[in-house]
């Protein structure tokens, strides 16, 4: 395998056997127009200039790379936590957002539509749009609403107009369907900005590529803390999987690096409530890319399930799908009750508060098997303030 | 072979093309609903092959298949139901469309090997893509003597209509303008004019049928101006959400959309 072929989708957007564009006739001519143009936009040094402006100025880039004295105490190993809990809007997704709205500026386009399951994307998605003027409907399912009320209030002050969506299981999958629908209806002003690295081609590319900046921070932050760029092990929580794939990007062609990616088992994989797609997935095709996700022997889509609105998603991006069945990544698969424990360690032992998504990853720290010369670096993906609610209700199990 | 999909346009005129979705309202309805939707005057019937995640279809036909899912349809109960398929409508071409996800798992080629077998005429896969479509499957669909409808919309190029047109020997599916099935906002009718035009000018081999938004007569006669006939969907499934005898209703909804003049029974 050539060293850049884990980062590189073929043009056709395949990693290994994952990927592709199974797209209807509809979509074609608007993700044609993405997957020609895409690589230039994000080449143009104007377009660069003003990436780089907004990530540091708007998002608040780079983000830190802390060191975890107290937690690496408590696991024998050398921890980092890369911040992104403390960019704008509180996660990670943002560095996507803002990239892809300055995209929809240089394609012409006069309205943004996107997906939300937690509503973190929702969120920062109707952000840049404030900030660039253009009007944003965000599709999220109507259950997700309920259960995500500060994020909607959000969403909705920052202008947005947040529409639910009643087909189907009304969350993640369906509001992307939604989505994907409304895109069919607008196939000429519109611009979709998708909130992972799910999709057709070129999405799955086009947000690993915008939220590899995570990495590229890493590397020169660890040089900087441990006179070398590469740890030994960089653990990230995977539903889509945008998170990771920007957390491993810079990594994924170091082979001394192991790329740990953390599911959410639910209350137990075998439980039949589960998210772990590595483990319960098949291959198939969803929203447009041939990847593993949940389905039943006819080809039907699942739902998963997870305590994390943002981990219940039915798939996973190709990408992961093929770092798992290449055996570059290993993949761990964490409980609803395991990470809500995680969540109490990091907050008593540090003094953050992570999203419930990102305890998932915190959790895995004691199955590495990393020992205390190991350099771990856990990408601490959001911060847990939209969780609290899920918080107190589950405080017996916080402790 | 019998090519039935050739004959029917060779030897009618404004053909009327009715989807209803396999297993809707009722599990077994599917074959008397082709026996009588055929029986009132449908030339072409298109057999919905239901999906947990019809990305191109409204609420309407998203609500049958969900309904058709319920009711326990899925691939190898339709192809039990339509080995009975020739001897309730021998002459009338029959596709089947759906998603590609439910064929992956069923296999591709034995999906191919039972639709033959059935007497399918041709496939309606929306999500399949055509570069995929003429390296992979294209042998295998002419092997099985199975047609590949494409859809084109008012955003295709010239030059994917051609290829498109190239690649098919049925007849291509002129989506009416932006949107899913069932759309009920009416499109900028000028514009739908200049595409079909622009579609008539290019003097494409294959037959062309509009669709998506058609919902009655008047709907109806209009495609037919512009192309050798139209495909109904949801508005059948709305009307056979809450009928008591689904063929009869599915009946008297064709009988209402071909004159009488038109009807050939």
């Amino acid at each position: 395998m050539t060293p850049s072929s884990y980062q590189q989708p073929t043009a056709r957007g395949y990693y290994g056997e994952f990927g592709g564009a199974f797209i209807p006739e509809m979509l074609y001519p608007n993700v044609e127009e993405l997957r020609t143009s895409y690589l230039d936009i994000l080449a143009d040094p104007d377009f660069q200039l003003d990436l780089q402006h907004l990530l540091r100025d708007y998002v608040g880039r780079p983000t830190p790379l802390f060191e975890a004295r107290r937690l690496s105490e408590r696991y024998g190993a050398r921890i980092f936590l890369k911040r992104e809990d403390l960019c704008h809007t509180g996660a990670h997704k943002i560095n996507n957002t803002v990239g892809q709205i300055l995209l929809a500026q240089r394609l012409g386009k006069k309205r943004i539509i996107a997906e939300t399951g937690a509503g973190q994307h929702g969120v920062a998605t109707a952000t840049v749009c404030a900030l660039v003027g253009l009007p944003c409907v965000v599709y999220m399912g109507a259950t997700d609403i309920e259960r995500q009320s500060p994020n909607v209030a959000r969403m909705r002050l920052l202008g947005a107009e947040v529409r639910a969506v009643t087909s189907g299981s009304q969350t993640l999958k369906d509001a992307t369907n939604e989505a994907i629908r409304d895109w069919i209806a607008n196939p000429v002003d519109t611009h979709y900005i998708i909130g992972s690295v799910v999709g057709p081609h070129p999405y799955p590319d086009l947000v690993a590529r915008l939220q590899a900046v995570i990495s590229a921070e890493m590397r020169a932050q660890l040089l900087e803390k441990t006179g070398s760029e590469l740890p030994h092990f960089v653990v990230a929580c995977v539903g889509g999987g945008s998170n990771a794939a920007g957390a491993f990007y810079h990594f994924l062609d170091e082979p001394s690096v192991r790329l740990i990616a953390v599911e959410a088992a639910g209350h137990g994989i075998a439980s039949g409530h589960s998210a772990a797609t590595s483990v319960l997935g098949t291959p198939g095709i969803i929203h447009g890319s041939r990847t593993l996700l949940m389905q039943d022997e006819h080809g039907q889509i699942t739902e998963p399930y997870s305590l994390s609105a943002g981990l219940d998603y039915p798939g996973i991006g190709p990408l992961h799908a093929h770092l798992g069945a290449s055996g570059r990544a290993e993949f761990i698969a964490i409980t609803d009750e395991e990470a809500l424990q995680a969540v109490s360690e990091l907050s008593r032992l540090e003094g953050i508060i992570p999203a419930l998504e990102t305890a998932h990853a915190l959790a895995a720290l004691g199955q590495l098997g990393a020992g205390c010369d190991d350099v771990v670096v856990v990408n601490l993906s959001g911060r847990g303030d939209k969780d609290l609610e899920t918080y107190l209700k589950n405080l017996d199990k916080l402790v | 072979m019998n090519n039935r999909i050739k004959n029917a346009f060779a030897s009618k005129q404004n053909l009327l093309n009715v989807y209803f979705t396999a297993g809707y309202p009722r599990l077994p309805d599917t074959l008397p609903l082709a026996k009588a939707l055929v029986e009132a005057g449908a030339d072409i019937l298109e057999i919905g092959m239901p999906f947990s995640d019809p990305l191109a279809d409204g609420p309407v036909i998203q609500r049958s298949s969900s309904a058709a899912l319920a009711n326990g349809m899925n691939l190898p109960v339709l192809f039990e139901q339509l080995r009975e398929l020739r001897a309730v409508v021998p002459e009338t071409p029959v596709l089947l469309m759906g998603y590609l996800n439910p064929v992956l798992q069923f296999g591709v080629e034995a999906f191919l090997r039972q639709a033959a077998a059935v007497g399918v005429d041709g496939l309606i896969l929306p999500d399949l893509p055509l570069d995929e479509y003429e390296e992979r499957y294209h042998p295998l669909f002419q092997q099985y003597g199975l047609k590949a409808v494409f859809l084109v919309t008012p955003q295709t190029s010239e030059a994917r209509i051609r290829r498109l047109d190239a690649l098919s020997d049925a007849f291509l599916y002129l989506v009416s303008g932006p949107g899913t099935t069932g759309g009920t906002t009416l499109p900028d009718a000028e514009a739908q004019q200049q595409y079909f035009e622009r579609i008539a000018a290019l003097n494409l081999k294959n037959p062309r049928l509009i669709g998506f938004g058609i919902a009655d007569k008047m709907g109806f006669d209009r495609a037919c101006e512009h192309a050798e006939g139209a495909i109904i969907g949801s508005a059948l499934i709305r009307a056979l959400q809450d009928a008591e005898d689904a063929p009869a209703t599915a009946a008297r909804f064709v009988r209402g959309i071909k004159s009488p003049v038109a009807r050939s029974v």
